[in-house]
């Protein structure tokens, strides 16, 4: 998910972010069921990922080998272990949306942001990914941005969903 | 056509974070019928109530419970699938955000039918807002009494707890649900033990879906005779279905079990700027592809699986004619490479190939016998994956080729022949 300018990835996670990682999986030790739920949380003050450092803090706070760390944080869909902008863009594509235009709603996000899907924004702002169905067929073709929902989407009001941020 | 309002009965009319309000429309009334009876006569009514699992497979609910109740063990636990990941299902989504006390209420009457005190509810990331509700929700109906240390003065203890997912098709399934909820990659596990046996921390446990759950308390309250008088024979109740595609009022629909598939269509208005209908999927992304002369069909579990047609979740796709049936199969297949899990070689290689193949048809590079290769792989796929997904994620290649042939011919690219 490595974007053009974006370049976070590269760098290591500043110390107050690793802080507030820290702060988030203590209460957890020695809890793996809480791992998903910690990984969530920690993504939200950690550029939408868990990078290597993010998921050291968590594995030594939690007490859990950070092979299990990384193991999670591979597998599941909303997890990037590589930096994401601040707003993640998720356009369906499952089925119900692509029969009433996901794609060209999709190429709409990928003209006005200028980058293709994957990517994030020289001014890690936006990430663009594809993602399955968001469970909101009724409002499709759907996008999702961080926790909001926008439905009933055409090319032209792409434009006005990227405006309000 | 009316609809016949059993599960979304509340869905509209209460405050959903109320259990007040919930009780006021006769809410917890079940859970209070369950506490005048013993455990074994709760399990009987749900078994003769006929109410089989409505997640996709099927199941006859009152069996699990019967299974969990006769395994000893000191920890018992009740799991509510609300890992709607079906794509074109959100009925899970409507019953919790309309009426969660609905569902609280069935799981606290499975708890006390096999012995279990405590619940979960596996939430799918992608419905952060419910989250929020559910636990508001849950903790109204903790402090007026209806969730927690004897609840309602039964002297039965039951709490529930939300886990959420994190972006995962095979989550769905309910061993590899399981592992999430104990903090893991969501991979299957090998069955036998069920978890009715064996299941959340080795404990045995009841795994439900959602709507399953929001019917319980109803039959309690009215009896199993009159669950038994809805529906159709073999499938008592009725079932939520999701409308959606190309379909002018898309929603979910609550009917009668073996509603037919034409009025469903009629209901959804059928296709929105006079197109004509090309095919339908019913029961979602791993279901099946009907032509549009094939949709004169009773929607059940059994009829569905006797006519070649999936039942599943209740999600119907409607496919209009400005759509390519090939099109739509690779991003239906690129759905399930990405969902698999990687765990066993069918579903992991076979997905992948089955891909390969429709991709080839779609730039007009399949070569001759591809389409009888797909139906080879399909049918060991079907045999021989570890769960659910790799089973049945053939399921839309093998009716496609049934039903629409004439696409699956060598010549061309898919755009140019596949509206056919």
């Amino acid at each position: 998910m490595q974007g053009k300018g974006c370049n976070c990835s590269a760098k290591p996670t500043e110390p107050a972010v690793l802080a507030k990682v820290a702060a988030i999986a203590a209460p957890y030790k020695g809890r793996e069921d809480m791992l998903i739920q910690v990984l969530r949380e920690a993504q939200t003050v950690a550029d939408n990922a868990v990078a290597k450092d993010v998921a050291a803090v968590i594995a030594k706070e939690m007490g859990l080998p950070l092979v299990k760390v990384y193991g999670v944080a591979t597998f599941y869909a909303m997890f990037s272990t590589e930096c994401r902008g601040k707003y993640v863009i998720r356009v369906c594509k499952s089925a119900p949306c692509k029969v009433k235009g996901a794609v060209e709603v999709l190429k709409a996000f990928e003209e006005e942001l200028g980058i293709s899907c994957g990517e994030t924004t020289d001014d890690c702002k936006f990430t663009l990914e594809t993602c399955e169905c968001l469970g909101i067929c009724d409002i499709s073709p759907a996008v999702m941005i961080n926790d909001e929902i926008y439905g009933d989407l055409t090319p032209a009001k792409v434009k006005e969903v990227i405006a309000k941020y | 056509m009316q609809e016949t309002r059993i599960v979304l009965r509340n869905v509209g009319k209460i405050n959903p974070v109320k259990a007040c309000e919930y009780a006021a429309a006769g809410g917890y009334e079940g859970l209070k019928k369950a506490f005048s009876l013993t455990q074994d006569q709760v399990i009987g009514t749900l078994k003769e109530s006929g109410l089989r699992g409505r997640g996709g497979a099927g199941f006859p609910a009152g069996l699990k419970w019967q299974f969990v109740k006769n395994t000893p063990a000191n920890q018992k636990y009740i799991v509510c699938n609300a890992d709607e990941g079906e794509p074109g299902t959100n009925k899970d989504r409507v019953i919790l955000a309309g009426d969660p006390n609905s569902v609280f209420e069935g799981m606290a009457i499975a708890g006390f039918a096999v012995g279990a005190d405590k619940g979960y509810i596996y939430l799918r990331a992608e419905y952060p807002s419910l989250l929020i509700s559910l636990n508001e929700a849950l903790a109204d109906a903790r402090a007026n009494g209806f969730l927690g240390k004897n609840i309602m003065g039964g002297g039965f203890d039951f709490d529930i707890e939300v886990r959420s997912g994190a972006g995962a098709y095979v989550c769905g399934e309910e061993t590899a649900l399981i592992e999430s909820i104990e903090g893991k990659r969501g991979e299957p596990r090998f069955k036998p033990p069920y978890p009715g046996v064996s299941g959340l921390w080795g404990a045995p446990t009841v795994v439900n879906n959602v709507e399953t759950l929001a019917n319980v308390a109803q039959i309690l309250i009215n009896g199993a005779a009159w669950f038994k008088a809805i529906g159709t024979e073999a499938c008592a109740g009725t079932k939520l279905f999701t409308l959606c595609g190309n379909i002018a009022n898309p929603g979910v629909y609550e009917f009668p079990m073996g509603v037919n598939l034409k009025d469903l269509f009629a209901v959804g208005g059928g296709c929105p700027d006079g197109k004509k209908l090309l095919a339908v999927q019913t029961g979602g992304s791993s279901g099946s592809f009907l032509r549009a002369d094939q949709i004169d069909l009773d929607m059940d579990i059994d009829n569905c699986a006797a006519k070649g047609a999936t039942l599943g979740s209740g999600a119907i796709l409607f496919i209009d004619e400005t759509n390519c049936i090939l099109d739509v199969l690779q991003d239906i297949m690129e759905f399930f490479v990405h969902e698999s899990c990687g765990k066993c070689t069918p579903c992991r290689e076979g997905n992948f190939r089955l891909l390969q193949m429709i991709t080839a048809f779609n730039e007009g590079r399949a070569k001759e016998g591809y389409a009888d290769t797909m139906l080879d792989l399909s049918s060991t796929m079907m045999s021989a994956s570890l769960c659910g997904l790799g089973q049945s994620s053939p399921t839309a290649i093998v009716t496609s080729i049934n039903n629409f042939r004439d696409v699956f011919c060598v010549k061309g690219c898919g755009r140019e022949r596949g509206n056919k």
